[in-house]
C-alpha cells in the first residue's frame, strides 16, 4: 500500500507546470479567443519536443509508456492553466483508444501510420464519444475516432460533416459531427466496441475531472491574490471572516477530491472492474469542488469577478463547460448508485481498495489491455 | 503508488479480524458515560491490551505493537468492522500518547504509557476555561511552583471522561505575569488528588459526558510537567494536530457508519421518502470514502518520512460535517419515528443508535477547536490569507 506520486511523476508535472505557467497567461488565452483558430501552434511545438503527444504509448511503439497515474498529474497542469488546445484529450483519451485498437489487432494496419504521425506531430486526432453531444477543435484534427452505437469508427475529418456551435467558454471550438457509419471506416463494434467506448468513457471522466482540479486550484488562486490585495474599510478584503471561509470551503473540498482522483487513475489503470464507480466519483467530487470555487470566485472578486475583463472568467467558464463533458452530474451519480445500491455490492471500511485479494483476476484487466501497462 | 495490501498488511487484517470476532463484547455495552458504562469500557481496554491491541502503533516496550499507519488504518477498519466498543481512554491514548512520545522523558514515558495502554488509567483533557474557549490563550488556571510541586489554583471546563477519569493533562500558566501564548505549561494531574473537586455537566444527550474542574491549591510533583515548563502552547498544538488529524477520528468510523446508512436505506427501499435521500445516502458513502483516501495518503506520506500539516484542520470541518450529515440523512429515513427513544429491545432494533449519534454529531463542529476557527486557520496558514 502506498498513495503516493513518485518523484519522477511530480518532476514530470513540475516541468509541464513550468513551461504551462510561462506560456499559457490571461493574455495569450484571449489571444486565442480573438483568433480564427483558436490554437497557438508555437506551444504545440513545444509541447510535442517535450514528448507530450508520445507519452501515453508504450516503448515498443516509440512512446514513453507512460499510463494514467502518471498523466492525470499533467491534466490537471493543464487544467491549472486552463490551457485551450486538447492535449489532455489527446494525451489521455484519443492515445489509450489507439494503443487499445493495436493491442487487439484492429484496424488493419492503418493505426500505426495514424501513431507514428501523432507522435511526430504531424498529424491531430480528436475522439468522439455518444455521451458528448459535441467535439472540441474537430476541425483541427486530421481523423476522427467516433463512436456511433457499440461500433467505433475511425474517418478522416474530410468524411466528417462538422456544424460549428460556440460554447460559454471561448477557448472551445466545438462542432456537431455527422457521419455515415459505413462498414470501411468501423474499428470495432458489438462487444468489442462496446468495452472500447466503456474504457474511453472511463478515460474521458477521468481526464476531465482531473482538469477541473487544476481549474479549481487556479480560482483560489486567483481570488487568494485578490482578497489581499482589495482594499476596503482600510483593510484587505481577504482579512474578513465572511471572505475567508468561503475560500476555506473550496479548499476543503479540494483537499477531499484530490485523493478520489489519484484513485480513479491508479483504478482505470489496475482494476478496471471498479473504474465505473472510482470515475464517477472523480467525476462528482472535481466537478463539486471546480464549480463551488468558480461560484466563490466570482462573489469574492466582486463586481471586478463580473466584469469580461478579470481573468476569473476564463477558468470559471472552462468549469461550466467540463461539468457536463463525459458524462454531466446525473449520469455519474446513476452509476454509483446502482454500484453501491445493488444488494450484493462489497461497502465498508473493509473495501477501500476493493475486493481483499491481492490479485485481480487476468479476465478482468483483459478488457483493455493498454491499462495493464500503466506504470506505477 | 500501489493500492494493493501486501501478503505482510493481508495477514495482519486477518488477525485483528479473528481476535475481535473472539474477543469483541457480542452486546453493545452500556454508554460510557454512565458509571457501569465506564467500567465496562475499562474493562473492554484491559481485554484489548491483554492481547496487546491497546495501541497498536506504541513500540512493544509501552504495550504496542509497532505497527505503522497503514496497519493502524487496517486495525481501525476491523474494529468498526466488528462493532468493538468505542475507545473510553481515547483522550489518553490517542492524543495525550502521541505527546508523551515526542515531548515526555523516559521516566514519564515508562510511569504513564503502559497504566494508559492497559486501560489501568484513563485520562480527561483540561484545556478550556470559562473564560478561554475557541480563544485558549485566555487561559489564566494557574500552576505555581513551589519547591519541588506545583500548586494549582482555578477552573477547566469542558473536560471529557473528566466525571469517571483517573488523570487530566491541563494546560497552565505556569508564569503568573505572562501573557496569551507564553508562560503557559502542560501538566499532568490526578484527580484523586486533594482539591480537585469534578462537577458532572449534563450534555444535550442527557449523559454526563464532561465536567468542569475546581482546583483548590492542588499540589503534584514537578515530575508531571510535560515537556518544558512554558512549552505548553506549541505541546498543546502537537496535541491538537493529533485530535484534528490522524488519530481521533480515523475514516472506518465513518465509512462503517455510511454502510449502516446504505443498509438502513435498503431497510426502507419500499417506503415513500423524500428523492434526496437517496442521493444523500450515496454522497455520505462516498464522502467517508473520500476521507478514506485522503487518510491513505497522507498515512502514505508519513510512512515515507513526510509531514502532516495545517491542512490537519481541514480533516476536523471534513469528518465532523460527514457525521452530520449521516446522522441527520438516518433519521430522515425514520421519519416520524426518528424521535422515539429506543429504550426497549424492539424499539432498539428497529431504530438502531441513530438518534444517539445524531445528539453527538451536534458537538463534533465544536470541539477541538470550532469549524469556524479551523476555517480561520485553513485560511490564513494554508491559502496565506491576511490574518488582520
Amino acid at each position: 500500500m502506498d498513495f503516493t506520486f513518485s518523484a519522477e511523476q511530480l518532476e514530470f508535472r513540475d516541468a509541464l507546470n513550468a513551461l504551462l505557467r510561462e506560456e499559457v497567461t490571461g493574455e495569450r488565452i484571449r489571444a486565442r479567443w480573438e483568433s480564427n483558430t483558436g490554437w497557438d501552434e508555437g506551444l504545440e511545438a513545444q509541447l510535442l519536443s517535450m514528448g507530450v503527444f508520445s507519452l501515453m504509448f508504450p516503448e515498443s511503439l516509440g512512446g514513453l509508456g507512460l499510463g494514467m497515474v502518471d498523466s492525470v498529474l499533467l491534466a490537471e497542469a493543464c487544467g491549472r492553466v486552463v490551457l485551450p488546445e486538447p492535449v489532455v484529450e489527446t494525451m489521455m483519451i484519443a492515445s489509450p483508444l489507439l494503443v487499445d485498437i493495436l493491442d487487439r489487432g484492429l484496424g488493419n494496419g492503418s493505426v500505426q501510420a495514424i501513431v507514428d504521425d501523432l507522435m511526430a506531430g504531424k498529424s491531430r486526432i480528436a475522439v468522439s464519444h455518444p455521451i458528448n453531444p459535441h467535439l472540441n477543435f474537430a476541425a483541427r484534427a486530421d481523423w476522427i475516432m467516433a463512436g456511433s452505437g457499440d461500433g467505433v469508427y475511425l474517418l478522416p475529418v474530410d468524411a466528417i460533416q462538422l456544424t460549428a456551435r460556440k460554447s460559454v467558454d471561448p477557448s472551445r471550438r466545438l462542432t456537431e459531427i455527422r457521419f455515415d457509419p459505413l462498414p470501411e471506416y468501423c474499428l470495432a463494434q458489438g462487444e468489442v466496441g462496446a468495452a472500447l467506448l466503456r474504457a474511453v468513457l472511463n478515460r474521458g471522466g477521468l481526464a476531465t475531472a482531473a482538469q477541473l482540479l487544476g481549474l479549481a486550484e487556479n480560482l483560489i488562486q486567483q481570488s487568494v491574490q485578490y482578497a489581499g490585495d482589495r482594499t476596503q474599510f482600510g483593510r484587505p478584503v481577504g482579512a474578513n471572516q465572511a471572505v475567508k471561509h468561503l475560500l476555506a470551503d473550496v479548499a476543503v473540498q479540494l483537499e477531499y477530491a484530490r485523493p478520489v482522483i489519484a484513485r480513479a487513475a491508479y483504478t482505470v489503470g489496475f482494476s478496471p472492474e471498479r473504474a465505473d464507480f472510482a470515475v464517477s466519483h472523480a467525476k462528482l467530487a472535481a466537478t463539486r469542488v471546480a464549480a463551488l470555487a468558480a461560484r466563490y470566485a466570482i462573489q469574492v472578486h466582486g463586481a471586478m469577478g463580473y466584469t469580461w475583463e478579470c481573468d476569473v472568467q476564463i477558468a470559471a467558464k472552462r468549469v461550466w463547460a467540463l461539468i457536463s463533458e463525459w458524462g454531466e452530474e446525473g449520469f455519474h451519480k446513476n452509476r454509483i448508485h446502482e454500484w453501491l445500491l445493488q444488494p450484493n455490492a462489497l461497502i465498508g471500511p473493509e473495501y477501500t481498495f476493493g475486493r481483499r485479494s491481492l490479485m485481480i483476476p487476468s479476465s478482468d484487466v483483459g478488457q483493455c489491455a493498454s491499462t495493464a501497462r500503466t506504470t506505477k | 503508488m500501489d493500492l494493493t495490501y501486501t501478503p505482510e498488511q493481508e495477514m495482519f487484517r486477518a488477525e485483528v479480524r479473528d481476535w475481535l470476532a473472539l474477543h469483541s463484547p457480542t452486546k453493545p455495552l452500556a454508554s460510557f458515560d454512565t458509571e457501569a458504562g465506564f467500567a465496562a469500557h475499562r474493562e473492554w481496554e484491559k481485554t484489548l491490551s491483554a492481547g496487546n491491541w491497546g495501541m497498536v502503533t506504541w513500540p512493544e516496550a509501552y504495550g504496542g505493537r509497532g505497527c505503522d499507519l497503514i496497519q493502524w488504518l487496517i486495525f481501525e477498519e476491523e474494529y468498526y468492522r466488528a462493532g468493538a466498543p468505542g475507545r473510553v481512554n481515547q483522550n489518553g491514548i490517542f492524543l495525550l500518547g502521541p505527546t508523551l512520545m515526542e515531548y515526555g522523558s523516559d521516566e514519564q514515558k515508562a510511569r504513564f504509557l503502559p497504566a494508559m495502554a492497559s486501560g489501568e488509567e484513563i485520562w480527561a483533557q483540561g484545556w478550556s476555561e470559562p473564560n478561554a474557549g475557541s480563544d485558549m490563550a485566555a487561559i489564566r488556571c494557574q500552576a505555581r511552583r513551589e519547591g519541588g510541586e506545583y500548586v494549582i489554583n482555578g477552573q477547566k471546563i469542558w473536560s471529557t471522561r473528566a466525571v469517571y477519569a483517573d488523570w487530566l493533562f491541563g494546560l497552565f500558566r505556569t508564569d503568573p505575569d505572562s501573557e496569551r501564548h507564553q508562560g503557559l505549561s502542560k501538566i499532568l494531574v490526578p484527580l484523586t488528588a486533594q482539591g480537585v473537586t469534578v462537577r458532572p455537566i449534563r450534555q444535550l444527550n442527557g449523559l454526563s459526558g464532561f465536567a468542569e474542574i475546581f482546583f483548590d491549591d492542588v499540589r503534584v510533583p514537578a515530575f508531571n510537567l510535560l515537556g518544558e515548563e512554558g512549552a505548553g502552547w506549541q505541546i498543546a498544538m502537537a496535541t491538537a494536530g493529533f485530535e484534528r488529524g490522524l488519530m481521533l477520528r480515523s475514516p472506518a468510523r465513518f465509512q462503517q457508519a455510511s454502510r449502516r446508512l446504505v443498509e438502513l436505506y435498503r431497510q426502507h427501499g419500499e417506503d415513500r421518502l423524500d428523492p434526496s435521500v437517496e442521493d444523500d445516502v450515496v454522497r455520505c458513502y462516498m464522502d467517508a470514502e473520500a476521507y478514506a483516501l485522503s487518510t491513505y495518503q497522507t498515512a502514505s506520506r508519513l510512512v515515507k518520512g513526510g509531514g502532516i500539516g495545517p491542512e490537519a484542520s481541514c480533516n476536523k470541518i471534513f469528518w465532523s460535517e460527514l457525521d452530520l450529515r449521516i446522522h441527520e440523512t438516518a433519521l430522515r429515513i425514520l421519519g416520524p419515528r426518528a424521535e422515539l427513544q429506543p429504550d426497549s429491545a424492539l424499539l432498539a432494533d428497529e431504530l438502531g443508535s441513530w438518534l444517539d449519534g445524531f445528539l453527538f454529531a451536534q458537538s463534533g463542529s465544536i470541539y477541538a477547536g470550532t469549524n469556524e476557527i479551523q476555517r480561520n486557520i485553513i485560511a490564513e496558514r494554508v491559502l496565506g490569507m491576511p490574518r488582520r
